[in-house]
C-alpha cells in the first residue's frame, strides 16, 4: 500500500498476467493475547512501564533499497531506463510508442507498463512490435521498485539499450517510489493547464527531464506557452525541457538524440 | 502506512511490548503526504494489531535547498528554489522529503 493515500487495500499485483503477493509481508502473529477490554484505554495498566522507543527510520527505505538493486542490475547491463510519469491522459503511451518506433535501428527499446486495470496500453505498444511486460497494480496508485525488479525478469533485458518504464497515471504518489531508473521523465501535456508544475512541486520538483506534450494542440486549447515554461523553471529549474508532438512527430528529432546520448553515455561507463 | 506498522511491530516484538500506544512521523513538507490520507491509513492498517487504537503524531520538517555559491541552507518556501542571497537557482533538496519513524511509545 501506498504511504500516504492509503491506496492498496485489497487486490493483487499482476505482472505479465501472473497474480503477485503486494507487501503483505508483516507478520504479526495473530495469536497475540492481549487481554484489553476493548475500552481503547491509553493509559498503561498496572505495573507496565510505558516507555518511548527511537526508531529513526525512512517508510521508503525497503523500496530505496530494491531500487539501489534495480539500479546496479540495470547498469550492469548498460541499460538506460527512464520513469515516465504524469497525469492520466498526457499522452504517456503514444509518447513511448513514438519514442520506440522512431529510435528502430539505432536503440532497441523494451517497457513496462503500469496501470491499475486493463492491459490497454500493452496492447497498443504490443502492436507496434515493442517487447512490453505489463503491471496491473490492483488498487495501488504508483509502481514500486519490487514490482519492477518482477517485471524485469519477464523481458529480455539483454536484447535492450534503452528501458521505458510507464507509471501509473498520478502526479502525487509515484514521485516517492525511486524505482532504480537513471531518469525520471514527467510530461505536461498542452490540454492540462500551465499551473500543473506548481500544483505538484514534489513530482516535477523531482523529475530531471521534463517534456511539453501535444504541442500541436496548444492553440486549440489556449495554452499559455511562455507562463508553462516559467512555472515549469521554477519547480523543475533543474531539468531539460522539451517541447514535441508525438502526433506530428515536431520536437521529437530534439528529444530522440538526447536519449541516444544519454544512452552512449551509459555505454561508456 | 503498511510498511509503518511493519517496523512498528517488528521494534514491539524486539522490545517485548504488548501494546503500542503512539506512533510519531517525522513529515517533510516536499514529502506529498497528505496527512489525512495518512490518518486513515493508520487506522485502517492497525486494526487487529498490538497497535490497534494507537495516536499518530506528525512533526513537520520544513524544506530546505543548499546554496553551492553561498556554502549555506535557505529554506525553500512557495516552490521557489532560488536562494535568497544570491539568487541562483538550487537544484539541492537538504530537507523536506522526509518520511520517518522518528519514535513510538509502547508498553
Amino acid at each position: 500500500m501506498c504511504k500516504e493515500c492509503g491506496c492498496g487495500l485489497g487486490g493483487d499485483v499482476k505482472i505479465g498476467g501472473h497474480s503477485h503477493d503486494h507487501g503483505h509481508d508483516h507478520d504479526h502473529d495473530h495469536g497475540h493475547s492481549h487481554e484489553h477490554d476493548h475500552g481503547h484505554h491509553h493509559e498503561p495498566e498496572p505495573g507496565s512501564t510505558r516507555q518511548t522507543v527511537t526508531l529513526q527510520r525512512s517508510l521508503l527505505e525497503k523500496n530505496d533499497r530494491l531500487a539501489e538493486q534495480n539500479r546496479g542490475f540495470f547498469r550492469a547491463k548498460k541499460l538506460l531506463v527512464l520513469n515516465v510519469v504524469s497525469s492520466p491522459g498526457s499522452g504517456k503511451t503514444t509518447f513511448i510508442r513514438e519514442t520506440a518506433a522512431q529510435l528502430a535501428g539505432r536503440l532497441r527499446v523494451g517497457v513496462i507498463v503500469g496501470d491499475l486495470a486493463t492491459d490497454n496500453d500493452a496492447a497498443r505498444l504490443r502492436t507496434a512490435g515493442i517487447p512490453v511486460v505489463q503491471i496491473t497494480t490492483g488498487t495501488v496508485c504508483h509502481l514500486d521498485a519490487d514490482m519492477i525488479s518482477k517485471a524485469s525478469a519477464q523481458i529480455d533485458l539483454g536484447n535492450l539499450d534503452l528501458l521505458v518504464i510507464e507509471n501509473v497515471g498520478n502526479l502525487v504518489c509515484p514521485a516517492d517510489y525511486d524505482l532504480g531508473e537513471d531518469l525520471r521523465v514527467v510530461l505536461l501535456s498542452v490540454t492540462e493547464g500551465e499551473d500543473k508544475p506548481l500544483k505538484y512541486p514534489p513530482m516535477f520538483h523531482s523529475a530531471q527531464v521534463a517534456v511539453v506534450t501535444k504541442s500541436d494542440m496548444a492553440a486549440a486549447a489556449g495554452f499559455d506557452r511562455n507562463l508553462a515554461l516559467a512555472n515549469l523553471k521554477r519547480v523543475s529549474h533543474h531539468a531539460r525541457i522539451f517541447e514535441l508532438s508525438s502526433k506530428t512527430g515536431e520536437g521529437m528529432k530534439a528529444w530522440l538524440d538526447f536519449i541516444v546520448e544519454q544512452q552512449s553515455a551509459i555505454k561508456k561507463k | 502506512m503498511e510498511e509503518a506498522l511493519r517496523m512498528a511491530l517488528e521494534q514491539a516484538k524486539t522490545s517485548g511490548a504488548s501494546r503500542i500506544l503512539m506512533l510519531r512521523l517525522r513529515v517533510g513538507t516536499l514529502s506529498g503526504v497528505v496527512p489525512e490520507a495518512l490518518r486513515f491509513a493508520f487506522d485502517v492498517v492497525c486494526r487487529d494489531t498490538m497497535a490497534e487504537g494507537a495516536s499518530l503524531e506528525m512533526e513537520t520538517v520544513p524544506a530546505a535547498c543548499w546554496c553551492p555559491g553561498c556554502r549555506a541552507e535557505f529554506e525553500y518556501v512557495d516552490f521557489m528554489s532560488e536562494c535568497p542571497r544570491c539568487h541562483q537557482p538550487s537544484g539541492e533538496l537538504r530537507r523536506g522529503r522526509e518520511l520517518e519513524i522518528a519514535s513510538m511509545e509502547i508498553f
